[in-house]
């Protein structure tokens, strides 16, 4: 080997997209080199966007499959938008996502994929490796099929075999590039095959036989270092947003003193939270797959009956069968969780991307006047806080909680300090006390207009609610209007007190001054980034961002947030639910919106564009 | 337990107005119903009834134990999550044709393939009552009712064949009015763990009078009903004189008389209700008139796990194997490090 040197960048953060045939193993791919990346200290945050079709056709844009991932030396809050360095297995993946990579960015491709009707299918008419049209990249041409047999012709692989590990091939590429130490990734493989060798060597070998690759025949170009993030003190780990959710739940069962009970039916992309729950028996987690949406929340509401922390996780198509069931739970005042991963509607929509639009069935979708807590979660991380929040909540205050995350968060995993639970606040859940003589099933208390939660099996406190009408106090079945129109004002109220307890809404960057960008939920990262953006361009101006996490009801304050700017947009994955709700609500102010509707998470640079206008206007 | 023991039905009588139309067969199940609470062996607090929606899922408000009254075709999904949260409460479900097996019908099937331990009374008035008389699952095809007016163009389901082909356990018949065989039947509902369905053939005066006067007809009752009793043979009629057969040739059932073509009492079919082949029971459950008796009682009830059982049994187990014992522990396990 001759000797070889090579510049070496250093840069504060990247984006890497991993993208491939959807059996290509881009997920895994691109999960080795998290996993990798958390040992090197970077913080980081990760993205996988894969088709609905399990098997997708062959080479076509619609079966393509991709990890996103970004690093930094600096706080990672989103995965990024535009990729520094794509790898792309085959012609159709390098269509797919050219568009959302750098100018000047690095691109890896399987050469060997680049020949016959792979391109044709992909909507070329010639290679682009062969038409300049990628001059403006850094190419890197690896006949990644070919090297990767070649790796294992020893071992005898054949080839069918030999080509699963070309995403490790690919995935050696990026570790030279990143300069990034092969040991751990090794282990790795020792574990995960223990019980076939051959399969341990075969990954071995074919990973340094790709970092080899880059190094021979990269060597006078460049590579990268990242620093670490100068991480507080303290253990860390990486979760992915429905794993929170899972584990926010079980938190805040265990806090709560009671059982946690899951009723459920799998939907993308929620049903990781029923499998992690399913997973937890040795907690004694009651995960239950339901025979459809309607008996997963309703067992929930009989569970909620009998005393547990009750739960039931959906996405939008599911959220809509729970409909009337929501409407028994907000009648019968009992605590119970419905989790909403959403995703592309209306129907089954676009069942593996990401939107924003159940927000307006979270709100409204119940007949009658049924008002719930409405709360969403901004961050992979943070889905364990807003869980635990949510149950805190619906316990403390007898009220069904409709928790939002979406597909990004949901799949989305990023770096958290792992949760302690002595960190977390007390969760007194309403519990009646036996024999009381005061007793009656809608007394309540003064303060959170809470009623008491008397579970069967409790002694003295015998009784019976329904989806009927209640009657004040007594809890029996009341036609009289007057009681209907007492009834609906104080489940009502209910939920607004909920406000005395949820704080402030605070404001990221400027406190008042020309602009402030609004937002909710997932859309969180792509917001902050945007307002360092923004800044940053606009040095003069003053630009505010107030991104909620809870909605109904609104923070105290909302009003006094809004007063405090001149203009106010209202950013959002969907025609503008939000605003609509705004402007009901806090119908003083003008807003402006920016919305999106393609199934992918906002860019920073059209976020930034919209906000100029606004600007400049 | 003592105090258990001593629980009548005075205890189960709720303050609450009964709202039942007057001679509604409804009235019947009720006391039946609060006549065998007592005798559940359960403390009154560990006795929760669970409904629908309908006339007959009103029930709850009338007995004095732990109530809750749902939404229309859910009982069944809820009684689950109850039961699943608390194994030790005793879950009874009262249900009607409509909510059963027209919108529940999903639930139905589903909560019997489970064996979730649930005690479902099912008021089969063959009608929609509380909507005010539209055709049900269990109509008679042909039938004229308020949205069938040229009748019916629908085969009704068989509430039993439905139960034992969906794997169930326990299946059990009896008519609203019969009140010492609806006592016995819920009682051997009550004591079978698994999802024990009672199927009870109801009245309802205002918008299907009289949907099962044929079987109950005070005069014919006898000929045309069957009471069926584990370890007995299959005999009925005025005169006793009937009975139930399998047929050697075609492997049916058949009625024979006794005494006639030498058929004697040993030629019967002996009531198995535990025989875990469903063939037997199947054929039983389907017995309609005018070629049959109908069969009331307990018609099969076989030993099966139950869902809850064996939950717990997976919770102990994944327990005993698992090195995770408190949410701190499950949130540092796996992939973690530390900055220093
Ligand atoms: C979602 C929904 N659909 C329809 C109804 C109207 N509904 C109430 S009870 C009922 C049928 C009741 O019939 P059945 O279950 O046979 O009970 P019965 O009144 O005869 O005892 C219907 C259609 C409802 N309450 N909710
Ligand atoms: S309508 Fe029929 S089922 Fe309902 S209470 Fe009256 S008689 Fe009974």
């Amino acid at each position: 080997m001759t000797e070889k040197k090579s510049k070496v960048i250093e840069l504060e953060e990247v984006v890497v997209k991993f993208a491939g045939d959807s059996g290509d193993g881009m997920q895994l791919a691109g999960s080795l080199f998290a996993d990798n990346t958390a040992t090197v200290g970077n913080d980081f945050a990760t993205f996988p966007d894969y088709p609905a079709e399990i098997r997708a056709p062959h080479n076509t844009i619609s079966g393509v499959s991709g990890f996103q991932i970004h690093f930094g030396s600096k706080l990672v809050i989103s995965s990024g938008d535009i990729a520094d360095v794509l790898v792309a297995m085959n012609p159709a993946s390098l269509k797919a996502n050219l568009n959302n990579v750098k100018y000047g960015g690095t691109i890896v491709v399987d050469a060997d994929t680049f020949v016959g009707d792979g391109i044709t299918k992909a909507g070329y008419t010639n290679s682009p490796l062969d038409d300049g049209s990628l001059k403006d990249y850094h190419l890197i041409a690896a006949p990644i099929t070919s090297l990767t047999r070649e790796a294992q012709k020893e071992l005898g692989c054949d080839n069918k075999t030999a080509d699963k590990c070309r995403n490790v091939f690919a995935l050696g590429i990026i570790y030279y590039l990143f300069n990034r130490e092969l040991e751990s990734t090794f282990k790795y493989f020792e574990t995960k095959f223990a019980k076939n060798q051959t399969i341990v060597e075969a990954n071995k070998k074919v990973l340094a036989a790709g970092y080899n690759y880059a190094e021979n025949v990269d060597a006078n170009k460049t590579t990268f270092i990242v620093d670490k993030y100068p991480l507080k003190k303290g253990k860390y780990r990486y979760i992915t947003g429905n794993s929170a959710t899972a584990w926010g739940m079980i938190a805040a069962a265990e806090k709560a003193g009671l059982e946690l009970y899951l009723g459920s039916y799998p939907i993308t992309p929620a049903t990781e939270i029923l499998i992690e729950l399913e997973n937890r028996r040795d907690l004694g987690v009651k995960a239950y797959q339901a025979e459809d949406e309607i008996a997963g929340i309703c067992s929930a509401i009989g569970a909620a009956f009998a005393g547990a922390l009750a739960i039931t996780t959906t996405s939008g198509p599911g959220l809509s069968l729970k409909s009337e069931a929501i409407g028994l739970a907000v009648m019968t005042e009992l605590p119970i969780v419905i989790v909403d991963v959403q995703r592309g509607g209306p129907s089954t929509g676009l069942p593996t991307k990401t939107e924003q639009s159940d927000l307006l069935q979270a709100l409204y979708g119940r007949n009658g006047e049924g008002q719930v807590v409405v709360i969403a979660a901004s961050s992979p991380g943070n889905c364990f806080n807003f869980a635990f929040e949510a149950a805190k909540i619906a316990l403390e205050h007898m009220t069904p909680v409709i928790l939002l995350t979406d597909g990004y968060i949901a799949n989305g995993s990023e770096v958290i300090p792992v949760p302690k639970l002595a960190d977390l606040p007390k969760i007194t859940p309403r519990l009646a006390k036996a024999n009381d003589p005061n007793y009656a099933p809608y007394r309540r208390d003064e303060k959170t207009l809470a009623r008491q939660w008397a579970i069967p099996g409790t002694e003295g406190l015998r009784h019976r609610i329904g989806g009927l009408e209640k009657e004040n106090i007594t809890g029996n079945v009341s036609h009289n209007p007057e009681n209907h129109q007492l009834m609906a004002t104080l489940r009502d109220e209910k939920v607004q007190r909920v406000a005395d307890v949820i704080g402030d809404q605070k404001i990221i960057g400027d406190q008042e001054g020309d602009l402030l960008i609004v937002g909710w939920g997932g859309t969180y990262g792509a917001l902050k980034n945007s307002l360092d953006s923004v800044k940053k361009k606009y040095p003069a101006k003053k630009i505010g961002l107030a991104h909620f996490n809870y909605i109904n009801p609104l923070p105290k304050n909302t009003e006094d947030v809004f007063k405090k700017f001149k203009k106010i947009v209202v950013c959002e994955l969907n025609f503008g639910q939000f605003a609509k709700y705004l402007k009901i609500n806090l119908p003083q102010f003008k807003y402006e919106q920016y919305n999106k509707l393609k199934g992918l998470p906002f860019f920073v640079s059209e976020l930034v564009d919209a906000y100029s206008k606004l600007l400049e206007e | 337990m003592e105090n258990i023991l001593k629980l009548t039905k005075e205890d189960f009588i709720s303050d609450q107005m009964v709202k039942w139309c007057p001679g509604c067969g409804d009235h019947a199940i009720l006391t039946s119903l609060e006549k065998i609470m007592p005798q559940l062996g359960k403390k009154k607090e560990d006795i929760l009834i669970i409904s629908g929606i309908g006339c007959s899922s009103r029930s709850p408000y009338y007995i004095n134990t732990y109530g809750f009254h749902g939404i229309h075709g859910r009982a069944l999904p809820i009684a689950s999550g109850a039961k699943i949260a608390n194994p030790n409460l005793s879950v009874w479900v009262t249900t009607g044709d409509g909510d059963c097996l027209a919108i529940g019908g999903n639930h139905f099937i589903h909560t019997i393939r489970r064996n979730m331990d649930i005690k479902i009374v099912l008021f089969n008035n063959e009608i929609y009552g509380l909507t005010k008389g539209q055709y049900s699952p269990t109509t008679p095809l042909g039938k004229v009712t308020k949205t069938s007016p040229m009748g019916t163009i629908e085969e009704p389901f068989n509430p039993g064949e439905l139960v034992i082909g969906a794997g169930g356990t326990f299946f059990a018949r009896s008519m609203d009015m019969n009140l010492k065989t609806q006592e016995e039947i819920l009682l051997a509902a009550s004591q079978h763990r698994g999802t024990a369905v009672t199927e009870i053939l109801q009245n309802c005066v205002i918008f299907n009078n009289g949907a099962h006067a044929y079987i109950n007809d005070r005069e014919h009752r006898a000929d045309r009903l069957i009471h069926l009793q584990h370890g007995k043979p299959m005999i009925f009629g005025k005169e006793m004189n009937k009975g139930i057969r399998l047929s050697p040739n075609s492997y049916q059932l058949e009625v024979v008389n006794i005494g006639e073509n030498d058929i004697t009492v040993d030629d019967l079919l002996v009531h198995d209700i535990h025989q875990e082949d469903r063939g037997v029971h199947m054929m039983l459950a389907r017995m309609k008139a005018p070629d049959f008796p109908v069969a009331v009682g307990v018609i099969r009830s076989v030993i099966r796990p139950i869902y809850s059982d064996l939950l717990i049994e997976q919770i102990v187990r994944a327990k005993n194997s698992s090195t995770i014992t408190n949410a701190d522990e499950l949130m540092q396990s796996g992939n973690t490090w530390n900055v220093e």
